[in-house]
């Protein structure tokens, strides 16, 4: 049954959209990095360790990590308004939290990194694409770190669990609708940094999600790796 | 040109200082960026193991993991007899004691002047580590708000840095004009015991000051041949990887 059902853009259910990925796009940022999966497109740029503002944001152990998440205004089909607003907050945060453990920030006391994502285009999975596109820039930026993070968001259709929803496939209706899982982990270890849920799932079928998950971020990973190896060529 | 002899041997001491014991094992290289060695180094990406086995002991942008020597940062690996390090290629000027830098004074308060050098907190030059004697209702004769200085990290603490000008080769400059490099490379300009830069200063005949910090200060009796410096330099910035770099800066120089 499960070989029957047919994605809408025709791909295998764990197959992920074509990804491209380069570092060293944004000249005047210490770090950057562009990240796509298939049509949705990221950009993050990362600065800093740097001076920060207000000074009572301050931490005299560690530096604190920024990241602000912008979906701009043409990268969907109706003009978004531009600005931040709950969804990008969120979203934000959530990047941020995924970003964090894997970063040494106890060596920069008293500053800030920054780092700016802006999605350029979106198709669905942009939080996932403006992590993997951060955790390059980041790395790209000389940030002490342990690992990268690599994301993907897995879904659910009807009752079958498919790899990298695009737009299309999120707004899917018909029987159970639509599930997106949204993961970030790390490269060479199984720690999560970021699960989140909009849909229903049956508890048991989470360890699939995972399993899928797991093979999808080796094959970014690899991505990843070749375009910061590429950037000495 | 003494400046520059002084800076090589600043940065050599500065990695010395920071392994201090380990300053028996470590070649001489160490200092510029040595072309001869170019071999064994290859890119790394965080979390990437680099070597395996006991005998290897990890130092700068490494950590041990089990068995494996892991790189904590990007850049490129280097094996030095038993010791494997990572050298960053990118990123923001990370300040270190002994560093020589380029700064900006941006303040002179009661007992010193305020510097910028590129860093999220303020280096502070101290009245007292002026080289001569100061006195402090003419300190902006000696140092006004914007001008120049090639200064040396004493020391950091939880305040800021702390500047000194008490060595041979450090002080105001005058003239001349500045520019900014990836400060990771600044190395490779420089070059192996100050090479790569008395080159430069010898094909040009311009005055050449790098800082750390990768603030470059060039002056120059001809615009030609301070313009000259500049492009070579950018030049060898954006083509830091490359073998041989020498002789293609060589044929640059000769165009």
């Amino acid at each position: 049954m499960v070989e029957k059902f047919k994605r809408i853009d025709g791909r295998k259910l764990n197959e992920l959209r074509p990804m491209t990925a380069k570092v060293g796009v944004v000249p005047n940022a210490d770090g950057s990095a562009i990240f796509s999966f298939g049509n949705t497109i990221a950009i993050a740029a990362v600065y800093g360790p740097r001076l920060l503002h207000p000074q009572h944001m301050q931490d005299s152990q560690k530096a604190i990590l920024r990241v602000n998440y912008d979906l701009l205004s043409f990268s969907v089909n109706d003009r978004k308004k531009p600005g931040p607003n709950r969804r990008s907050q969120e979203i934000s945060k959530v990047t941020e939290w995924a970003l964090s453990p894997v970063i040494d920030l106890k060596q920069f006391p008293n500053t800030v990194i920054d780092v700016q994502i802006y999605i350029i285009q979106a198709d669905a999975g942009t939080r996932t694409a403006g992590i993997n596109a951060a955790s390059m820039a980041l790395a790209h930026a000389g940030i002490p770190m342990a690992d990268l993070v690599c994301s993907v968001a897995v879904g659910k259709q009807d009752e079958h669990i498919v790899l990298d929803l695009n737009k299309a496939e999120e707004d899917f209706e018909e029987g159970e609708g639509a599930t997106d899982f949204p993961v970030a982990k790390l490269a060479n270890s199984d720690e999560y940094t970021l699960l989140q849920l909009d849909g229903n799932i049956p508890s048991n079928r989470v360890k699939e999600v995972l399993a899928m998950a797991n093979s999808a971020c080796k094959d970014i990973y690899e991505v990843q790796k070749n375009a910061l190896k590429e950037f000495v060529k | 040109m003494s400046t520059l002899k002084i800076m090589a041997r600043d940065n050599y001491q500065e990695k010395f200082d920071e392994t201090e014991e380990k300053e028996s094992s470590m070649p001489v290289q160490q200092e510029g960026f040595d072309e001869t060695i170019s071999k064994k180094r290859k890119v790394v990406i965080p979390g990437e193991v680099i070597v395996s086995g006991e005998d290897f002991l990890p130092s700068d942008g490494t950590k041990r993991s089990g068995d494996d020597i892991v790189a904590m940062r990007y850049g490129l690996s280097e094996e030095s007899g038993m010791v494997v390090k990572v050298l960053p290629i990118t990123g923001a000027f990370i300040p270190r004691r002994n560093n020589v830098v380029i700064g900006r004074v941006s303040n002179i308060t009661m007992n010193g002047w305020v510097v910028d050098i590129d860093w999220a907190n303020p280096a502070f030059l101290p009245i007292d580590e002026s080289p001569r004697f100061i006195n402090k209702n003419e300190m902006d004769q000696f140092l006004a708000v914007g001008d120049i200085l090639i200064a040396k990290i004493w020391g950091m603490n939880q305040r800021g840095i702390d500047l000194s000008l008490r060595s041979r080769g450090l002080g105001k400059l005058e003239g001349g004009f500045m520019f900014r490099v990836i400060p990771a490379r600044v190395p490779r300009i420089i070059g192996k015991e100050g090479s790569m830069i008395s080159l430069i200063k010898d094909k040009t005949g311009a005055n050449i000051v790098v800082g750390q910090n990768g603030w470059v200060w060039i002056n120059a009796e001809t615009a030609d041949s301070a313009i000259k410096a500049r492009k070579v330099i950018e030049f060898i910035v954006d083509n830091f990887h490359q073998e041989g770099l020498t002789d293609k800066v060589e044929d640059f120089l000769a165009k």
